[in-house]
């Protein structure tokens, strides 16, 4: 063990592509998604990137041979987390109509 | 090239710092934190994956054939599931705020007093 | 700090943790080639041990089952704390009755909502159940399954109105149920060391056949209570997210 230095585990690796095109094409692609989540600044908006985003990342666990993940994500990531914003961002569109009324 | 997923794991994690420390918006705020999140599902991603290798079940492929590793994918379930119960105790926690000062902006929460 | 200062204080900092990003993961092997020993070995042993043909399942339910059970409870908590942070004040009768939906009216749903939503009813409720029970086959498992099933009655939300969404789902019932799936696992758990094991150790028989419902010994069980307790979980949440939309719009 003291002999393994700090690229001691990358000593056996003799080069060449781990990664497929289409796994290339896809991280460059989650990459853009999740820029364009966080430039959408509109919340209601945003709970649609947000859910196509959840979609691309499954498709990313999919290619990555995740399919458990992969599931679990679309569950979560395109379904109940868009819903759950749009539902707090109506519940603020009451309050504020009322905020507004009372004052 | 090898290193590319990575690379986007890190750059997912800056780009949802960026959303976090420039947002206007308290929803915005969380949602930008779930980018963050899903930063580390490409970093345990990455981590767990072998070249070559089909999923881990065993249904279709003989039993016993080299696989992807499982108990990365295992915590990655983990990971997704504390994400969404983390965003939705964070989203009522905002409503709430709202309802107190009438403002979403993180900024102007500071001036309106009860 | 203005905001512009803080966008460029930021930029700065960024600069500094992209280097020691780069730092940490350049010393790590490259993606595909990081040697796990503990996965391999998993993979070897889950079908012959354990007739169970999804390695995910094994490893969450079984091999680890006790994190699994800090994530569920984690779950639980979170839902019961955002039930107590939405509830709604009783005492706040008459001041809220006044907002009667203010000038919009909303439209009913129009026919083609209805109908869709009501053809994907079964479909999806009998989707998440095959989903719970075959967790240890196929890709799937007591979480995924329960927030599919836990979709289906926001469908009846969508094609009829939020009276019938509570009928088919009231509060109460969906609460016990929640709390039913996740004592489940407890009860499971302690069902093992009566047995005469450690707290979640699989001692029931393991299924003659590779691959079947009984497959994995308590793993199936284990499933069916997390799937009830998820499945509870998100119609409890998302009961108390429309309670309060809802209801002056109803009176």
């Amino acid at each position: 063990m003291a002999a393994v230095g700090r690229r001691g585990c990358t000593r056996g690796f003799r080069g060449g592509f781990t990664l497929t095109p289409l796994q290339i094409f896809i991280l460059l692609f989650v990459a853009a998604g999740a820029t364009g989540v966080v430039l959408t600044r509109d919340p209601t908006s945003q709970a649609i990137v947000v859910s196509f985003y959840g979609f691309l990342l499954a498709i990313m666990f999919f290619i990555f041979q995740a399919p458990d993940v992969a599931l679990s994500q679309i569950v979560v990531g395109a379904v109940a987390l868009p819903l759950m914003i749009l539902l707090a961002l109506a519940r603020v569109k009451k309050q504020q109509r009322q905020h507004d009324k009372s004052r | 090239m090898n290193y590319l997923p990575y690379a986007v794991a890190a750059w997912l994690f800056l780009v949802g710092l960026y959303g976090v420390t420039t947002s206007r918006n308290l929803v915005h705020l969380c949602i930008c934190l779930s980018v963050i999140q899903s930063s580390s599902y490409v970093l345990l991603l990455a981590i767990g994956y072998r070249t070559g290798r089909p999923a881990p079940i065993f249904k279709d492929i003989k039993p016993g054939t080299p696989a992807v590793d499982p108990v990365v994918q295992a915590l990655m379930l983990t990971d997704i599931v504390v994400e969404v119960t983390v965003i939705a105790l964070l989203l009522a926690l905002a409503v709430q705020v709202h309802k107190r000062n009438g403002t979403l902006d993180p900024s102007r929460l500071n001036e309106i007093k009860g | 700090m203005t905001r512009a200062a803080r966008k460029y204080f930021f930029l700065a900092s960024a600069i500094l943790l992209a280097a020691v990003f780069w730092l940490g993961y350049s010393a790590l092997p490259p993606a595909g080639h990081v040697p796990g020993h503990y996965g391999d070995r998993v993979n070897a042993v889950v079908v012959p041990l354990r007739h169970i043909t999804d390695a995910v399942t094994a490893v969450n339910f079984d091999i680890r089952g006790f994190d699994t059970l800090g994530e569920e409870f984690i779950l639980f908590t979170s839902i019961m704390a955002v039930a107590l942070l939405m509830r709604r004040r009783k005492e706040r009768g008459g001041g809220d009755h006044e907002d009667k939906a203010g000038n919009r009216r909303v439209p009913p749903p129009s026919d083609a909502v209805r109908i869709t939503a009501v053809l994907l009813v079964p479909a999806t409720v009998l989707f998440g159940i095959y989903m719970v029970t075959h967790g240890q086959i196929t890709p799937g498992g007591g979480f995924q399954g329960g927030v599919i099933l836990a979709t289906a009655p926001v469908l009846l939300y969508l094609a009829g109105s939020f009276g019938q969404f509570r009928k088919v789902a009231p509060m109460r019932m969906v609460a016990i149920g929640e709390a039913i799936g996740a004592a489940a696992y407890i009860v499971i758990g302690g069902g093992c060391i009566a047995m005469g094991g450690n707290f979640l150790q699989n001692l029931l028989p393991m299924g003659k056949v590779v691959g079947s419902l009984t497959a994995g010994g308590i793993v199936p069980l284990i499933d069916l209570g997390v799937g009830l307790e998820v499945s509870g979980g998100f119609v409890l949440a998302l009961l108390v997210y429309l309670e309060e939309l809802v209801e002056e719009k109803e009176e």
